[in-house]
C-alpha cells in the first residue's frame, strides 16, 4: 500500500517529469524562468494547487460524472454517464480552487500570500493543472493515490522550473549567438535538461 | 476592410508567430509531435476551436462583464473543446487515443485565450474569425514541420508510409531515436527559433 503510493510520487516526480517529460506548463516554465526567486515561487504554488486540486477533481470524478457515479443520488440516475462534461467541470473546479485558495491565503496567511499572490491566478490556466486531473481520470487513481500524484508532479514541475531557472541566471553572463537569445536558449536547455531527466528512465520501482 | 484582414490572417505566419514569437501553446506543440497523422489532426483541432472561440468572444464583447470575463471565455472554449473532442472520438478514434489527454488541454492552450483576451475583445467578428484562422494556421506551421522533421527522422515513415528505408529493415537508414523522444522536440524548437530570428532579425531579444 505504502509502496504502491511512494512508486507514484518517485514517477511523477523525476520518470514522468510534466514538464521535462509531458512538456505541460511550457508557457509559465518559459516565461517564469528568469530568476531562481520567482521560479521558488511559482513552483511552490503550483505543487500547492496541484495537492488541492487533482483530488477534488477525483471526488467530482467519482461521485459525479463516472458512468453510475450518480447512484447515490437516486437509483435511476444510476445508467447516466456525464463523462463528457469532464473538461468543462474541472477547468471550473480548478478556476474555482484557485480562487477560493488566494481568498483564504489573504485572509489568513499574509505572508504566504505575498509570496505566491501574483502566481495563484496565472495557475489557473496553467496547462499543468489541467494535464494532471486528465491524468488523474486517465489512469483510474483512486483518492488517496491522486493525492499523492498531485504533490509529485506538482514537486516535479517546480524541481524543474527552479533547476531552468539557476542555469538561465548564470548564462546572462554568457555571449548568446543573437538569434538564439531568450527563448531560444531555453528551449534548448530544457532539451538538455529533458535528456538528463531521461536517465531516470531505466529506474526500475 | 480587405487589409486589416489580410494582415490579420499572413502576419501570425512568420512575423508574429503564436510559438516562435509569442511563446503561446507550447505544451501541445511538442507533445503530438511524433508522428504526422497526430499533429494533423491537433492542427486542425486547434484551427477550428481558435476561429469558433474567436468569433464567439467578439460576437458578446460587448456584453461580457470586465470583471468575470476569464470565466465566460474559459466557458466558451471549454465547450467547444468538448464539441470537438466528441467529434475526434467518433471519426477518428485511434488518434484521439494517441492525442490522449492533450485534446482536452486545448482549453488551456495559451493561444485560444491569448487571441480571445488580446485580439477578439477589441474587434469585430469578421477580422476575430480571420485572426483566428491566421493563428491557427500560424501554430500548424511550426506543429507540422516539428512533425515532418521528427518522423521522418526519427522513424523513417511520412505519415506512417516509409521513406527512409531503415537499416533494421535491409535499408541503408539508422533512425535517430533521440527525435521521437521528449529531448529531440525542445532542441528542434529551438533551432526553428533561431532560424526565424536570424531571418527577420527585428525579433532578437535584447541582450
Amino acid at each position: 500500500m505504502f509502496e504502491s503510493y511512494l512508486d507514484i510520487a518517485i514517477k511523477a516526480i523525476f520518470i514522468e517529469n510534466m514538464a521535462l517529460a509531458f512538456f505541460l506548463g511550457m508557457c509559465s516554465f518559459i516565461a517564469v524562468s528568469r530568476k531562481v526567486e520567482t521560479a521558488i515561487g511559482l513552483g511552490s504554488a503550483v505543487i500547492f494547487v496541484l495537492t488541492v486540486t487533482v483530488p477534488i477533481n477525483n471526488l467530482v470524478y467519482a461521485y459525479l460524472l463516472k458512468p453510475g457515479a450518480l447512484a447515490w443520488l437516486s437509483p435511476s440516475l444510476a445508467e447516466q454517464d456525464l463523462t463528457f462534461l469532464g473538461f468543462l467541470t474541472y477547468i471550473g473546479t480548478i478556476a474555482a480552487i484557485v480562487q477560493i485558495v488566494e481568498m483564504v491565503l489573504d485572509r489568513f496567511f499574509p505572508a504566504l500570500y505575498t509570496a505566491l499572490g501574483v502566481f495563484l491566478p496565472l495557475i489557473a490556466v496553467n496547462c499543468a493543472i489541467l494535464g494532471a486531473s486528465l491524468f488523474m481520470v486517465e489512469r483510474n487513481y483512486n483518492l488517496g493515490e491522486s493525492l499523492v500524484y498531485g504533490f509529485g508532479s506538482g514537486t516535479g514541475w517546480a524541481l524543474a522550473i527552479v533547476a531552468l531557472a539557476g542555469i538561465r541566471e548564470r548564462l546572462r553572463y554568457n555571449h548568446i549567438p543573437a538569434g538564439l537569445r531568450g527563448l531560444g536558449i531555453t528551449f534548448l536547455l530544457t532539451g538538455l535538461m529533458a535528456m538528463g531527466f531521461m536517465a531516470f528512465a531505466g529506474i526500475q520501482l | 476592410m480587405a487589409n486589416p484582414a489580410r494582415e490579420a490572417l499572413i502576419d501570425p505566419l512568420f512575423n508574429n508567430n503564436p510559438i516562435a514569437f509569442q511563446v503561446l501553446g507550447i505544451c501541445s506543440a511538442l507533445a503530438v509531435t511524433t508522428k504526422m497523422d497526430t499533429a494533423v489532426v491537433m492542427s486542425i483541432a486547434v484551427i477550428a476551436v481558435l476561429t469558433a472561440s474567436n468569433f464567439f468572444v467578439s460576437l458578446i464583447r460587448n456584453q461580457i462583464p470586465t470583471n468575470i470575463r476569464i470565466i465566460v471565455q474559459l466557458t466558451i472554449i471549454a465547450s467547444l473543446v468538448i464539441v470537438t473532442d466528441q467529434v475526434l472520438k467518433a471519426y477518428v478514434f485511434e488518434i484521439s487515443k494517441q492525442l490522449s489527454v492533450f485534446v482536452g488541454l486545448i482549453i488551456t492552450n495559451c493561444i485560444i485565450m491569448g487571441r480571445a483576451e488580446a485580439f477578439a475583445m477589441q474587434n469585430p467578428p469578421v477580422v476575430s474569425i480571420v485572426d483566428g484562422i491566421g493563428n491557427g494556421l500560424g501554430y500548424a506551421l511550426i506543429l507540422l514541420l516539428t512533425a515532418a522533421i521528427r518522423e521522418i527522422f526519427g522513424s523513417g515513415n511520412f505519415f506512417g508510409i516509409p521513406v527512409l528505408p531503415l537499416a533494421s529493415e535491409g535499408g541503408w537508414y539508422i533512425p535517430n531515436g533521440l527525435l521521437v523522444l521528449s529531448p529531440g522536440a525542445f532542441f528542434i524548437i529551438g533551432f526553428f527559433i533561431w532560424i526565424l530570428r536570424t531571418w527577420k532579425p527585428d525579433q532578437v531579444e535584447a541582450e
